[in-house]
């Protein structure tokens, strides 16, 4: 079952290079956040089950439902819906997924772990989604898909603490999920302000801002 | 290892082969509202053609005569090795996946040197698209065969499909289901069925295998239109072996079960062709590449 979330978030991940739709991307992320907030309640063991319902339902909630909600009327007032020229074809994206994927597998069995039951292949996946959110950032135009690529990452790093410390304290794992909503708000607003001010949200014609 | 008691299956497979695309063909037109064409319509297509006398024209070599023979040929021999799920097939050795795929290959070469030796512009651009399409599925066909052999440790496909068992499904499943999902992308590129390419299409810059086969005529064609029905029996066939787990030992019972999961990917491509609108031809190497992606996550499974 836990491999089968495992397998599903590579594969979002793959989704997620090789589409171009902002609306289909974010339906993505959304449905990896869900997948995320499984995760803790199927290998939750000895914890304090209300301390794991918490968790579950607040982090489904905001990556699952509020983030994509965010996303979609920040989308809608920019009026992008297409990342049109990507720095990176869509196709040769997802032929650096593989290869991506193929590294964090190596990664992952390379890694000195002291408990060795479960964690090489979420180390693995939470390895892949960093590496795609951060070739998402570095290879897109539009903000948007670089607010989705930065999600992508977070969604990696999640997966790394929730797979190895089940007993870090709840406030932590909260705290970063509220690091993560504010961020997102934060570059919300941004975007809002790029595409009022510019009629685009292509950033990397920031660079030729005159003083 | 030859098993002489496995040729009247073959020679089944080769009666049957048709009897699929007649099955898709009810499918789509039951979901179309229409009453669509006789069940054996393909049986009636072939008899009419091979009465027929082939025309050729003058520009052609016999390159071009020899392309459906070649290609029929390699399938047919490519039959011999295809197992009708945990019933051994007639020829298995270790490692005879390889020559079955190349022995398709070899067909799959000689129908585009035959569209090419026409000298037709369709028929050179069909050509094109159906060697790039069939270099992206290359790969995507040895990751899955990597992965079923890392699942099963045997060497040929009589004893790899023996070993996928209901355990197998339960041991590792989420990596069969991805396999069952890349294989059946794979039928369908590789018989040029709808997602990819539209058998029914009349414009022929749209087409990718019928395009290629237009010159044909009478004999040649029939072979073409044999041959094609038969690639698409042995995909399905491998297909059929790898959904329908029944390993009981029993000829009667695992046969039945078979030409069922047989019959259920017929109605499954049926569907799809009903439900699915051709894609652009830009967006078919990005659904190939996908398929390769899926394809690399099986081999990763395995390697656990």
């Amino acid at each position: 079952m836990l491999d089968m979330i495992f397998v599903l978030l590579i594969l979002t991940g793959f989704v997620f290079l090789g589409s171009g739709r902002l609306q289909f991307g974010i339906r993505t992320l959304a449905v990896q956040g869900i997948l995320l907030g499984l995760i803790p309640l199927l290998e939750g063991g000895s914890a304090w089950w209300g301390r794991i319902s918490a968790l579950v339902i607040l982090s489904i909630g905001i990556k699952g439902f509020a983030l994509p909600y965010f996303l979609t009327r920040a989308m809608r007032k920019s009026n992008v819906l297409h990342e049109d020229n990507p720095f990176l074809g869509f196709t040769p994206s997802m032929l650096v997924g593989i290869l991506c994927l193929g590294g964090s597998f190596w990664l992952a069995s390379r890694l000195p772990f002291l408990d060795s039951s479960q964690p090489q292949m979420a180390v693995a996946v939470s390895l892949f989604n960093v590496f795609v959110g951060l070739f998402v950032i570095i290879s897109r135009r539009k903000a948007l898909t670089q607010v989705l690529g930065y999600l992508v990452l977070e969604n990696g790093v999640y997966i790394f603490g929730v797979a190895f410390t089940v007993n870090v304290p709840l406030l932590v794992e909260l705290g970063v999920l509220l690091d993560v909503f504010v961020a997102v708000f934060v570059m919300g607003i941004m975007i809002f302000h790029i595409s009022k001010s510019f009629d685009h949200i292509d950033t990397d014609q920031l660079s030729s801002l005159v003083g | 290892m030859i098993n002489l008691y496995a040729l009247p299956l073959v020679f089944l497979s080769l009666a049957a082969a048709p009897m699929l695309l007649g099955v898709i063909n009810r499918v789509k037109a039951i979901s179309a509202g229409r009453k669509g064409q006789p069940l054996l319509q393909v049986y009636f297509d072939l008899l009419k053609l091979l009465r027929k006398a082939a025309v050729y024209s003058r520009t052609t070599t016999w390159i071009f005569r020899a392309g459906p023979v070649i290609s029929l040929a390699g399938l047919g021999a490519a039959l011999l090795m295809v197992p009708w799920g945990g019933i051994p097939a007639t020829v298995s050795f270790a490692g005879d996946f390889i020559l079955l795929f190349y022995l398709l290959g070899i067909g799959r070469f000689f129908v585009i040197v035959a569209a090419l030796d026409t000298g037709s512009s369709f028929e050179g651009m069909g050509a094109s698209r159906e060697a790039f399409f069939s270099a992206l599925t290359e790969p995507i066909l040895f990751a899955v065969l990597i992965t079923l052999v890392r699942l099963t440790d045997e060497l040929s496909l009589t004893d790899l499909f023996y070993q996928v068992t209901p355990i197998l499904w339960t041991s590792s499943g989420a990596a069969l289901i991805l396999l069952v999902v890349i294989l059946l992308i794979l039928l369908l590129t590789e018989n040029s069925r709808i997602p990819v390419d539209d058998p029914t299409t009349h414009l022929e810059l749209t087409m990718i295998h019928e395009v290629m086969v237009l010159d044909h005529s009478g004999p040649d064609f029939a072979f073409v239109l044999y041959g094609s029905a038969l690639k698409l029996w042995i995909f399905s066939a491998l297909l059929a072996g790898l959904i329908i787990p029944v390993r009981s030992g029993s000829v009667l019972t695992d046969g039945l079960a078979f030409l069922s999961g047989m019959l259920a990917i017929s109605v499954i491509v049926g569907i799809v062709e009903s439900t699915m609108a051709r894609l652009r031809l830009l967006f078919v190497p990005r659904m190939l590449v996908g398929a390769t992606a899926i394809a690399a996550v099986c081999i990763y499974l395995t390697l656990k």
